[in-house]
């Protein structure tokens, strides 16, 4: 496989699965050009006319698609480790004996551990979507087919709107559904919230196909997918388990450490001046994250201050704020909790959204560049701000890349991250897999001090005179180092054998993530003297 | 404790446990050392495992042995504790230690006024606490050899703590730790006082006498260690009264070595001791609460409360702070990290007492650029000790981020 150096300086393929790919060129320094990707013409007249698509079950949906060897089928991850569909569907795939096939998924969770044999067996080619624990230890050993393709929420939307992945058959689980195909995910058994992951999927394929545990007659409202794109509905008994798809309360951390870090974050929003009436920001679902959105609160109300709108991932504690009149609206991408869930059905200020209006590329606009503040993690980050967020420091695939990528836009990037795990350092020379570029993350924040991206000279003089504990990037990685005895060693990889790749938002490449040769006990012999 | 002919074991291992290791020896007559390694840092620290383990063996004269580490993140300090157990619980007779560099900070000393509004308690034997305590600025920290250590690692406690006392970086926080209860405290002294332990707390103290055997055995301590006599006062103690006749001693206990920088009291063991229950008003302790803030006064020392052992309730906390203080008590007991900033808050004096403290510190200095001998607000006479209440109360604010250390020209 030939590597060239791309403009990160990272060794990246210029073909992989046998498509010609473009390595990184800079932020803001590549523009697909030509036309969007089409889906074919279809005509009502080949529909039944009394909107009746059911089909009898998944098989036959597949087969009357087409279903063939090599297509690419992909799926959504609403339902997160309480997805129990995909594992049917690629039975169903396996059962019809078709082969090589790309799963495209918005991102994979440990339930889907399941697909390992489907991966051995031949029945899927790989995976182009985030790769977590058990997939990610396979994908990282080398035993996938073909290379994994790593992108963010807005990257999956860029990729199918410039072309660069073709969508055969979308499969989107769907909480409830009519039998035209109209689906929502905000009722149902299986309720999550909304299903904006699939949005793309069911305007770009060639074939979709809902399936849903809770049929209602038409029409299904809202429609958050039209059930003018979809070809067939399928009814199964239960699309996962509720207990996983949506957890029933979210919690803060406990962590006295993660709880520093929280506090720190939301005194560094208040000193730099971001939070101001009508100011904006993006929050995950993390244990920091959900406890700065706390402090920030507390400290809101003493001023009197209300922002304009909230980004989510939501929970209770977003929904607590809108309830309270400390936002205007919550723009929620996916709903993690109950209370996030309940909030969208009967709330029109918390507001249902798509990597299409928040994060695509391809967009004229999107929302990630105006948010204020966004507060996101990450596995590691090195002296020049570069932050990794997909492997962890031994060379696995640990993470998906989510919106991650897509949120550095915000005018204020911090990262909320511990300084180091058990001993494994944080804040590093040079991340093992680049993912976000350092001119675009502005703020460390750990337990032992802030370190201020220097770019960000505004940033410095805001804080100057706070008493917050503003440490260069270099003497926060000294003090670390000297915890954890020494800078950690690289881990141990064959940089000739790239596993996955990961795209930047424009679908260039920005860096590989190489085969790591597999953990095993090591035992020594050392002769010792008499 | 697996303890048999020639294996021996030390340290934690399983699932749940984080930044520590278990460590297993065998002595053998032969074949050098061997080493097999599980660790979730290995890509990372497994040749720096090996290396420090390879040292320590030589350092030990130990050339045959086969060992098991199995490693869960634990740190240099950790890793340098739990493996120099595995060998002492295998040759008790040894008596070399194993000491890691001492970090400059943990050479400071400590002075006997030094504010000490929260202590935190630290399991002598949890290392995954140690390291970040530091950063939630409480006045001191207490690694805890006495209750919070199992009798069956007791010596585990006692090589992790003086490893902690020489490498880990506490911020700034007074360098605090309790003993056991005497006569076994004594034993624990060795494993402290070489390594610049700022303040030792003696838990269930009884009486005078045994305030005299510590300082005793320190002073040999820091002779045979020849630790330079320009430090030798920088030790102090803090007795804690738990039991009836220790509150009836007490200012005996208070009086016993002008090394006492504070006189603590703890409840739980008292009001066991009394056969009566802990409540939240807390009657039934007001009198021994009352006997130590009254002996601690009166030898010239601090008053510390007691510990608040319910870690959700804040309000709570800081009801209980609020009443301490109007009592005469000047510090507390903290059993979490997030407690501290609550005590310091409570502790902190109110924008009532601010004022006052200020206008009598700018009168103070006024009459002393005037060269006059006597300090007066209008008609009112101020004395010495009120002057140094009211530097105090400054000192307080300013560190409670209240006022601004430039105060007076703002």
């Amino acid at each position: 496989m030939k590597l060239v150096k791309n403009a990160a300086g990272r060794m990246v393929p210029t073909k992989i699965n046998n498509q010609k790919q473009i390595p990184f060129k800079g932020v803001d320094k590549f523009r697909p050009t030509g036309s969007k990707a089409k889906p074919p013409i279809r005509t009502c007249i080949d529909f039944p006319e009394d909107g009746n698509k059911i089909v009898k079950n998944l098989k036959e949906a597949l087969k009357k698609a087409g279903l063939k060897d090599g297509m690419t089928i992909s799926t959504h991850h609403h339902l997160r480790n309480g997805d129990v569909l995909t594992n049917l569907l690629f039975d169903t795939v396996k059962s019809m004996g078709v082969k090589n096939i790309r799963w495209f998924p918005s991102a994979s969770f440990p339930c889907h551990e399941h697909l390992i044999k489907y991966l051995e067996d031949g029945t899927i080619h790989h995976i182009e979507g985030s790769m977590n624990g058990p997939l990610g230890k396979f994908a990282s050993e080398g035993n996938m087919k073909g290379i994994g393709v790593l992108r963010s929420h807005g990257g999956r939307y860029q990729a199918v709107q410039d072309g660069e992945v073709h969508i055969d058959i979308a499969v989107i689980a769907s909480p409830t559904a009519d039998p035209f195909g109209n689906a929502n995910g905000m009722t149902g058994k299986s309720a999550c919230g909304l299903i904006g992951f699939a949005l793309a999927d069911s305007e770009y394929a060639d074939n979709v196909i809902v399936v849903t545990d809770n049929l209602v007659p038409f029409p299904c409202i809202p429609w958050q997918i039209q059930g003018n794109n979809v070809d067939y509905v399928v009814k199964v008994e239960s699309l996962g388990d509720p207990t996983k798809i949506v957890s029933g309360t979210t919690e803060v951390t406990k962590s006295p450490d993660r709880l520093l870090i929280a506090e720190y974050v939301a005194d560094f929003i208040e000193a730099a001046g971001i939070m101001k009436d009508g100011f904006s920001l993006q929050a995950g679902a993390g244990g920091t994250n959900l406890a700065f959105v706390l402090f920030l609160k507390e400290k809101m109300k003493a001023k009197g201050i209300k922002s304009r709108f909230m980004r989510g991932g939501s929970t209770k504690y977003l929904v607590q704020m809108l309830e309270e009149g400390l936002t205007d609206y919550i723009l929620d991408g996916q709903t993690f909790d109950l209370e996030g869930v309940r909030s969208m059905r009967e709330n029109p200020r918390h507001v249902n959204t798509s990597p299409f209006t928040s994060y695509n590329f391809h967009g004229k606009g999107n929302f990630a560049s105006i948010v204020d503040v966004a507060v996101l993690g990450a596995t590691e980050v090195d002296v020049n701000f570069n932050a990794n967020v997909v492997t962890h420091s031994d060379g696995y695939l640990l993470h998906g890349i989510g919106g991650w990528q897509n949120c550095l836009y915000s005018k204020c990037t911090i990262l909320a991250i511990p300084s180091f795990r058990d001993r494994i350092p944080v804040i590093v020379d040079e991340v093992t897999t680049l993912v976000g570029p350092g001119e675009l993350i502005d703020v460390i924040v750990t337990e032992r001090g802030i370190a201020i991206n220097p770019r960000r000279k505004d940033l410095l003089v805001a804080v100057k005179n706070s008493t917050l504990p503003i440490k260069s990037i270099h003497d926060l990685k000294k003090e670390i180092d000297e915890i954890c005895g020494g800078a950690p060693a690289k881990p141990s990889v064959n940089r000739k054998k790239v596993v996955a790749v990961v795209k930047w938002v424009d679908g260039s490449i920005l860096d590989s993530v190489f085969q790591v040769y597999p953990r095993k006990n090591v035992i020594l012999q050392k002769g010792g003297g008499e | 404790m697996n303890q048999k002919n020639n294996i021996s074991c030390a340290g934690k291992r399983g699932d749940q446990i984080r930044s520590d290791c278990y460590i297993e020896l065998e002595l053998k007559r032969s074949g050098g050392i061997k080493i097999e390694m599980k660790s979730k840092v290995e890509s990372m620290y497994g040749d720096s495992i090996i290396a420090q383990l390879t040292e320590m063996c030589r350092f030990f004269n130990i050339n045959h042995v086969e060992i098991l580490v199995e490693d869960a993140g634990a740190l240099p300090f950790t890793l340098a504790a739990r493996f120099e157990l595995a060998v002492k619980r295998l040759l008790p007779d040894l008596d070399k230690e194993f000491l890691l560099p001492m970090i400059d900070k943990n050479y400071s000393s400590t002075t006997k006024e030094r504010l000490r509004r929260s202590r935190l308690y630290l399991p002598g034997n949890e290392p995954k606490f140690f390291v970040n305590a530091g950063l939630h600025s409480p006045d001191g920290i207490i690694l805890d050899l006495e209750d919070s250590v199992a009798h069956s690692e007791k010596d585990a406690a006692q090589l992790l703590v003086r490893n902690a006392l020489r490498s880990v970086d506490f911020y700034g926080a007074e360098r605090m730790v309790r003993i056991n209860q005497m006569p076994l405290g004594l034993n624990d002294l060795k494993f402290i006082v070489p390594h610049f332990v700022n303040v030792i707390l003696i838990p269930k103290c009884e009486s005078a006498v045994q305030i005299t055997e510590i300082e005793q055995e320190v002073h040999r301590l820091k002779r045979l260690h020849k630790m330079k006599s320009a430090s030798s006062g920088d030790i102090y103690f803090m007795p804690i009264l738990e039991s009836a006749l220790g509150i009836m001693k007490a200012y005996e206990i208070a009086t016993a070595s002008r090394h006492n920088c504070a006189l603590a009291i703890g409840l739980e063991d008292y009001t066991a001791d009394l056969g009566t229950q802990r409540t939240n008003e807390g009657r039934e302790s007001f009198f021994a609460r009352s006997m130590v803030i009254n002996a601690a006064k009166a030898a010239g020392i601090q008053a510390i409360d007691t510990v608040f052992s319910d870690v959700a309730d804040m309000e709570g906390l800081r009801e209980s702070v609020i009443e301490a203080k109007s009592l005469g008590f000047e510090g507390k007991g903290c059993i979490h990290p997030r407690q501290v900033q609550v005590v310091h808050e409570a502790f902190a004096p109110t924008l009532e007492e601010i004022e006052k403290a200020k206008k009598i510190v700018l009168a103070f200095e006024e009459a002393e650029s005037k060269g006059l001998g006597v300090v007066s607000i209008g008609t009112k006479m101020i004395d010495a000790p009120v002057v140094k209440r009211a530097q105090r109360t400054i000192d307080l604010a300013i560190m409670n981020n209240i006022i601004s250390k430039n105060w007076k020209i703002e």
